[in-house]
């Protein structure tokens, strides 16, 4: 096991929320680390609509999610979290007591941390790739079927088959072209959502010979032990047509799966951890939950609920970090203390 | 003190002024394995909304309606299509994240419930995320 890094809290996901609890408990003097699975912040704000309107923040009234994110990375920036990107929190276990909590976390990446306190944000859960409803793909998957290319030269040589229309597939159809025996394309349309020179450099390498491109979907993949050997791809037009295929990638996208949350032994209710609304804390003493993956009476997943719910829970939080200090509560307008914090002073 | 009009209470309490249009009308949901399911819509809403507050199956609608993420895809039956009308570019976009999309798919949080979609029947698919 690799070195544990001590800090005062956790906060599991980079969301508004998470990165909002990032300030709150910086006033605090309640130093964090942030793990998120994606490979930025902003959680679904930057994953879902980066550029899309939000009309609700209090105070803003519009801002895109990812104009929302960079403000909020700039509002925290005094306290200097530490982030964990790309990475998981596999698992959460208690090594302290109700009256002074502690906790060790893991992650998919082998990173061991070891906090006072745990604050859980993740939303709707972890963003993972959606995975196409074909008949048995799973026995396939991680042999010969991926979703995100970890290693190039597991696809030296091989025939390649790149299902999708954005950014993913366009790019690995682009770098996988000079070290793949063959790469097709599959899209269900002639239209891609890709940035516009990535689309132009594919069709130049259709027009040339050096991709195939096909209009429809896979339906069926074959091969043996985990290794794929042939895919079907059904046209729009409705007739099969039998693609020799090793290595599949299909990019439909993230989609949200509550993921490791539900092993951490805490109370769920329909995917969700109840917490008061007095100090958002979930059945364990020192496991606080805000944003949209609480659930409490009357519960709005409002992205000001998430802020709201964060500064409360940082509060109790406080005690359980500084157990001798008696907390003060200050504002940042007059409070000279919370502005040399806040660097401004 | 704001005054309230005849007008605003007919309006409140679901009368269209003028007492013509009506502001609710049936729509049935078709899951993957053939149950049909009928609720009623209220106009103004989208066909997403009906559907979670009538707890239809299979429509995820994890972003909320924000067109982002493609997972209330359903399948317009095809004597509707004309009613409910073709999916925009940004739509179009979104689709190309659901899985075994036809001609007739749409992304249910993008259609408005009107009063010319009373009886309208969707399909939903197996798998949306």
């Amino acid at each position: 096991m690799s070195q544990a890094i001590e800090t005062d809290v956790v906060i599991v996901g980079a969301g508004p929320a998470g990165l909002f609890a990032v300030f709150e408990l910086g006033l605090l003097d309640i130093k964090a680390h942030v793990v998120d699975i994606l490979p930025r912040a902003g959680g679904q704000c930057s994953e879902l609509y980066p550029e899309k309107p939000i009309y609700d923040i209090p105070g803003i009234p519009i801002c895109t999610g990812q104009e929302l994110t960079d403000d909020l990375l700039k509002q925290i920036a005094p306290f200097n979290p530490t982030f964990h990107f790309n990475e998981m929190v596999e698992t959460l276990t208690s090594i302290g007591t109700s009256e002074k909590p502690a906790f060790r976390l893991t992650t998919d990446a082998g990173k061991v941390f070891e906090s006072r306190v745990v604050f859980i944000a993740a939303g709707g859960g972890s963003f993972q790739p959606k995975k196409p409803p074909i008949p048995g793909i799973e026995a396939y998957e991680g042999k010969s079927v991926f979703y995100a290319v970890r290693r190039v030269e597991d696809f030296r040589d091989k025939n390649v088959v790149i299902v999708g229309g954005g950014d993913s597939a366009l790019d690995w159809t682009l770098n996988l072209q000079p070290v793949a025996r063959k790469v097709t394309l599959v899209h269900r349309r002639a239209d891609f959502r890709a940035a516009p020179h990535s689309v132009n450099a594919m069709n130049e390498l259709q027009a040339a010979g050096k991709i195939d491109f096909k209009l429809g979907q896979i339906t069926k993949v074959a091969g043996v032990d985990g290794e794929l050997s042939a895919a079907t791809l059904k046209g729009n037009d409705g007739t099969e047509e039998q693609l020799p295929c090793e290595r599949l990638m299909p990019f439909f996208g993230l989609t949200m799966k509550l993921g490791p949350v539900a092993n951490w032994g805490l109370n769920l209710h329909e995917n969700l951890i109840p917490v008061d609304t007095e100090k958002f804390e979930t059945s364990h003493p020192g496991i606080f939950a805000v944003g949209d993956i609480n659930s409490y009476p009357g519960k709005l997943k409002l992205i000001l609920s998430g802020f709201h719910e964060g500064a409360l829970a940082a509060q109790k939080a406080h005690r359980y970090v500084y157990p001798e200090k008696k907390l003060l509560f200050q504002y940042t307008t007059s409070s000279t203390n919370l502005q040399k914090k806040l660097g401004v002073s | 003190m704001v005054k309230t009009s005849l007008h605003d209470t007919a309006t409140r309490y679901g009368a269209e002024p003028g007492g013509g249009a009506p502001t609710k009308v049936t729509i049935t949901f078709v899951d993957s394995q053939g149950q049909a399911r009928a609720v009623e819509g209220e106009v103004g809403s989208t066909v997403m909304e009906t559907a979670r507050r009538n707890d239809i199956p299979e429509i995820a609608a994890e972003c909320g309606g924000a067109c982002a993420c493609a997972t209330c895809h359903v399948y317009v039956d095809d004597k509707w299509t004309e009613k409910t009308g073709k999916a925009s570019q940004m739509e179009e976009d979104m689709l190309d994240f659901a899985f075994d999309v036809k001609p007739n798919s749409r992304l249910c949080c993008q259609i408005t419930v009107k009063p010319e979609l009373d009886g309208l029947v969707v399909r939903t698919p197996a798998q949306q995320g």
